[in-house]
């Protein structure tokens, strides 16, 4: 008895306990939802073990109509990609779980926050467990519900409202593309489980298999905020700091990344299509790297940075190095959790204050959140030794050996995101307190509940590179693990190209961190002239290169001035007129035939007479 | 003159229907006791009735049994139209308590005659002789013409109970002499030695005339058109929790044997009686749900629903084979958690508003009884065919059915008339949640039994929709002794 049903089941019942019976719960729903993750953490483990040789196997979860031939069933297809995308959404979900217990103990929404969070939990995993195309997208469909849910999980918030609606909307243009993809692959192929499918991509023209691949990572480009799709996440920072923790950084977000490496058969049937993935990654890394630069909110820093590493992953994938990506998919998954975390932390020690601008000083008065965040953010830059400079550096190597001008612009990248992260670390912790009198009075450190989710992703952060990421002659650990799923495609190894390469690298980091040392650290920091655009690049910066109001004026403007000429012109006369003329004319019908039903038992015996004689009738003709 | 040989009493196969009629006795003789006992120990003693019948009949699941030569077939067919009787018996009952509470005194003989009348439905379900199916049908129906005219002060209960019973006796008369031209046809009334005389004479003038008056018999009871006409008036007219049962069980009850006499003594005549029931199933869901559309009483508008639904279910018996007769038991089973529920908030509301049957009395009832209002809203979105609830998946099968045997076009009326059904459902939740409510209604609190009636079809219409495959199963393998 296979026991991979238990993965999803459990945070599903936990999600039902927490909807159904949240007013007797109460206070106490972490002590459903915390162990419904943690459970189905072990039950992961236990999959996980079934695939550490490599191999995979199939499980029905659930078998919902059959009639006939016909059969509409899941199932869960498990293999070493699998196992390790489920480790690391039951494992961190796990924590954020046990971390929200603290972070949200005042809220009054407290049963419904642990409802939506093990609800996406569910959605999460069965997204990963798929073995199919069809489920994966209710499911994709599904934590995107999950993400407007959380996102607006304050909902009287306009901010939050808002932005959860902006999260759903761009979300759908993406998955508009992601469903026909679906469906183009249906009609092309005529199977939609993932071994059928791969096996039969290669019967695929190339030019079928590129716009299924393209329209497939249209639905990418939105779930993981990729150019020009990104818009949503930035402002998705309006939801609960754990739910930007685990959705918006650790999973949620890198199901385009996943998705594109699953079905990596058909991308690499086009050429064309891996390159588009690359080419958008790469942009992606460094548009969202020079955003970051400036932001002064300390999630948005952070929601940049995001989408930057996301850029990394597909720039990844995108030159095949799948192991690389995924790889990187991880470690970012352990140390932008724990950025994020870090970040809830100071924003829960200091009463709300996310402004980078107004905190600053925090180093003594909250040690641990001082010591993990700065180990995540360390682990971010990519400083050797913790799990980002491995898994970036693989991602560099590879790319170096495919595209020296996507290579030179990820090393860009690099720069802005030590940068960028030096400077978030030096303005919360290391330089002066500037906040006001009282506010820094309050100040204090997060309770246990939320301090021990900060080690245990620090460890993390700290040794899964070195265990799992160093590099050698045949690969890294990780990507032989995988190689039953990917081909092994690494950079070749060791050689002075390979050293040149690290050793750049590394000069880049502290390149960035030094330059943010000297703008942040050995000058005392004037709250009163960051944020302020000083220059015209600064400005364009600052509003992320213009491109929400860009949106605005060359779509949504025109989008609904056009949908309110077509309201009053084209829906009310034609549309409507026809389809009120069809139920006027039914209810006319019902009307008319509503009057044969007299009420005298007369009429009644004289109809059932007329069937009597119809019946026989018709019986004695044949 | 050879002694006449008593025949072996078969206590085993009759288990179930003697539990529920022992029942009824009792709730007789504790209603003649000189001190009057409280009416919920009555229902209290109907409901163990009902639930010792529905525990026997599952206990012989898979272990057929024959009783009187015969006459009795307690096949696993019949087992599973017994649960699905027992079942909408047993929820008629708790929803009772709360109903009769309000309406009248009359507890001890409205328990005792609806469980005669249950006995009566399974009794029909296991008939494997014309008489006995006869006798079987007369039970149910004569305690429920009763029933109808239970509140004997209400006009409109009078005049259903009165319709109810001449429209019934006139088509009883057509089912006894379609019984009577078919003994003269095959000279016999058990139903396997009917199938054995009439292979190969489907064209014997007196066999066809039979057949088709034991249609028009059978198309009363289960109220298909042109027959119909009887069931707005008396679903209307009749004690609300009463309609419950006419709509579920005696139509559970009547489906299940007009399917075991056509499959089993007439199959010789199936492209006959195929034909026939092709027209009928068609204009009996068109005209179920057109007219339906115009009702603004809502417990007329579930009796139009009602006949529609007995259009689809008749596509299943014109489909055939194994899959036709199996998606109708998965169908009544479906039906009988929706229709049950949804006639049971009815009551519900209709106990705390004195009369609640119009469509406007449910205006912003969500704002009031969220909760009510919400379980109302899913069986009526059941009743639809919305997925993941058990309507859209009895649905689906019968539909599947007919696609398979080849009738394609039947399935295509099928899914036109569930489009066009929506209209009439949805305007009622339309009503519960986007209007105002006028004035302030009563609050009503459900009682325990009440509650638990609503709970259980609840949880049942989403578990058959969520995971129907088990029990569809069931009611395949069902109907296998049936086509041997």
């Amino acid at each position: 008895m296979s026991t991979v049903w238990l993965i999803p089941a459990l945070p599903l019942a936990g999600a039902l306990l927490n909807i159904f019976f949240g007013k007797l719960i109460g206070r106490r729903a972490h002590w459903v939802a915390v162990p419904a993750v943690a459970c189905a953490f072990l039950a992961s483990c236990v999959a996980f073990a079934r695939v550490w040789h490599g191999g995979s196997f199939t499980s029905s979860l659930f078998t919902w109509i059959v009639a006939g031939d016909f059969e509409a069933s899941v199932i869960a297809y498990v293999d070493p990609l699998t196992g390790v995308m489920l480790l690391v959404v039951t494992g961190v979900g796990a924590l954020i779980h046990l971390y929200s217990a603290g972070y949200m103990h005042d809220d009054a929404g407290y049963a419904r926050y642990f409802a939506y969070l093990n609800l996406f939990v569910f959605s999460m995993v069965m997204l990963v467990l798929a073995g199919d195309f069809l489920v994966l997208y209710v499911f994709w469909e599904a934590v995107g519900l999950c993400s407007y849910l959380l996102i607006g999980f304050w909902y009287t918030r306009p901010a939050a409202a808002q932005a959860g609606k902006k999260a759903f909307i761009v979300n759908r243009v993406g998955d508009f593309g992601f469903g026909l993809g679906i469906m183009w692959l249906w009609t092309a192929v005529g199977a939609l489980d993932y071994p059928t499918v791969f096996k039969s991509v290669a019967t695929l023209a190339p030019p079928t298999a590129t716009g299924i691949a393209l329209l497939l990572f249209m639905g990418a480009c939105g779930k993981s905020a990729q150019l020009p799709l990104h818009t949503w996440l930035p402002d998705a920072m309006e939801g609960p700091t754990p739910v930007s923790a685990l959705i918006h950084a650790a999973t949620m977000v890198t199901a385009g990344v996943y998705m594109v490496a699953r079905s990596h058969a058909l991308f690499e049937r086009s050429g064309t299509a891996l390159e588009v993935v690359a080419w958008v990654g790469v942009a992606t890394a460094v548009f969202a790297a020079t955003i970051g630069l400036v932001q002064t909110d300390i999630k948005r820093v952070l929601a940049y940075s995001t989408v930057s590493q996301l850029g990394y992953m597909f720039a990844a994938v995108g030159v095949g190095a799948y192991a690389a990506g995924i790889f990187h998919l991880v470690t970012h998954a352990f140390f932008k959790a724990l950025l994020f975390l870090g970040a809830g932390s100071v924003i829960h020690g200091t009463g709300g204050e996310q402004d980078l601008r107004r905190m600053g000083g925090l180093s003594s008065r909250m040690v641990t959140t001082t010591i993990t965040t700065t180990v995540g953010g360390l682990g971010l830059a990519g400083v050797p030794g913790l799990a980002g400079f491995f898994s970036k550096d693989e991602i560099l190597a590879a790319v170096y050996h495919a595209n020296r001008a996507m290579w030179a612009l990820l090393l860009l990248g690099a720069f802005c995101t030590a940068f960028y992260t030096g400077r978030m670390l030096f303005l919360a912790f290391y330089s002066g307190p500037r906040m006001s009198k009282e506010a820094a009075h309050h100040v204090h450190e997060s309770p246990p509940v939320m301090t021990l989710p900060l080690w245990i992703l620090a460890l993390l952060t700290v040794v899964t590179g070195v265990a799992l990421g160093a590099p050698s002659d045949a690969g890294t650990r990780f990507a032989r693990f995988l190689a039953g799923v990917f081909p092994i495609h690494e950079a070749p190894h060791g050689g002075s190209v390979a050293f040149m390469l690290m050793v750049l690298s590394v000069v880049v980091v502290a390149a960035g961190i030094t330059l943010a040392w000297f703008m942040y650290m050995s000058t005392p920091v004037r709250p009163e002239a960051i944020g302020r655009p000083r220059t015209l690049v600064h400005a364009f910066l600052l509003n992320a290169w213009y491109v929400d109001r860009l949106y605005d004026a060359a779509i949504v403007r025109p989008l609904l001035a056009l949908s309110g000429y077509l309201a009053r012109a084209f829906d009310l006369g034609l549309i409507d007129g026809i389809v009120n003329g069809l139920g006027r004319a039914v209810v006319g019908w019902a009307a008319a035939l509503r009057r044969v039903q007299t009420g005298y038992v007369v009429n009644y015996a004289l109809t059932m007479l007329a069937g009597v004689v119809l019946f026989l009738a018709f019986l004695l003709s044949r | 003159m050879t002694p006449l040989a008593m025949p072996p009493v078969a206590i085993g196969p009759l288990a179930p229907v003697l539990i529920v009629l022992g029942a009824a006795g009792l709730v007789l003789l504790l209603d003649l006791l000189p001190r009057p006992v409280g009416r919920e120990l009555i229902a209290t003693v109907a409901l163990a009735g009902l639930v010792g019948a529905l525990l026997a009949t599952l206990a012989r699941w898979g272990k057929p049994g024959r009783a009187f030569q015969d006459m009795l077939v307690l096949d696993d067919f019949a087992l599973f139209a017994n649960v699905v009787i027992c079942y909408a018996a047993a929820l008629v009952v708790m929803l009772s308590i709360d109903y009769l509470g309000r309406n009248g005194p009359e507890t001890g003989e409205y328990y005792a005659l609806v469980l005669f009348s249950t006995g009566g439905m399974m009794l029909l379900a296991a008939a494997g002789d014309l008489i006995v199916l006869f006798l079987a049908l007369e039970l149910m129906s004569l305690s429920l013409y009763v029933l109808a005219g239970l509140f004997k002060r209400e006009l409109a209960a009078s005049e259903a109970s009165m319709k109810y019973f001449i429209l019934g006796a006139f088509a009883t008369s057509f089912l006894l002499y379609g019984i009577a031209l078919i003994y003269g046809a095959t000279g016999t009334t058990n139903l396997d030695r009917i199938a054995a005389a009439a292979a190969g004479r489907a064209h014997d003038p007196l066999l066809v005339i039979g057949l088709g008056l034991l249609l028009v018999g059978f198309g009363f009871k289960i109220s298909s058109v042109p027959f119909h006409m009887w069931a707005p008036d008396v679903y209307q007219g009749a004690p609300t929790s009463v309609t419950a049962l006419i709509a579920t069980g005696s139509k559970a009850a009547a489906l299940a044997a007009l399917i075991r006499v056509l499959v089993t003594a007439l199959r010789g005549s199936q492209p006959d009686w195929a034909v026939l029931l092709w027209v009928v199933a068609a204009i009996t869901m068109t005209v179920g749900n057109v007219v339906a559309i115009a009702q603004s009483n809502l417990k007329r508008l579930l009796a139009y629903s009602s006949i529609a639904h007995v259009g689809y279910m008749l596509i299943g018996v014109v489909a055939g084979g194994s899959a036709g007769p199996g998606a109708v038991l998965f169908y009544l089973l479906t039906y009988a958690f929706t229709t049950a529920g949804a006639f049971g908030v009815l009551t519900l509301c209709e106990r705390a508003q004195a009369e609640a049957v119009e469509v406007g009395d449910y205006a912003g009832l969500a704002r009031r009884h969220p909760v009510l209002a919400a379980a109302l809203g899913l069986f009526l979105l059941s009743l639809v065919g919305i997925p993941p609830l058990a309507g859209f998946v009895g649905k689906f099968y019968l539909f599947a059915a007919a696609v398979r045997a080849g009738y394609l076009w039947l399935a295509v009326i099928g899914v036109v008339n569930s489009a066009l059904a929506a209209y009439y459902y949805l305007r009622v939740v339309v009503f519960m949640y986007m209007r105002e409510p006028e004035g302030a209604g009563a609050r009503l609190v459900p009682s325990f039994a009440g509650g638990l009636a609503l709970a259980i079809a609840l949880i049942g219409i989403v578990l058959l929709g969520v995971i129907p495959a088990p029990f569809a199963d069931l009611a395949q393998a069902a109907v296998a002794p049936l086509l041997r």
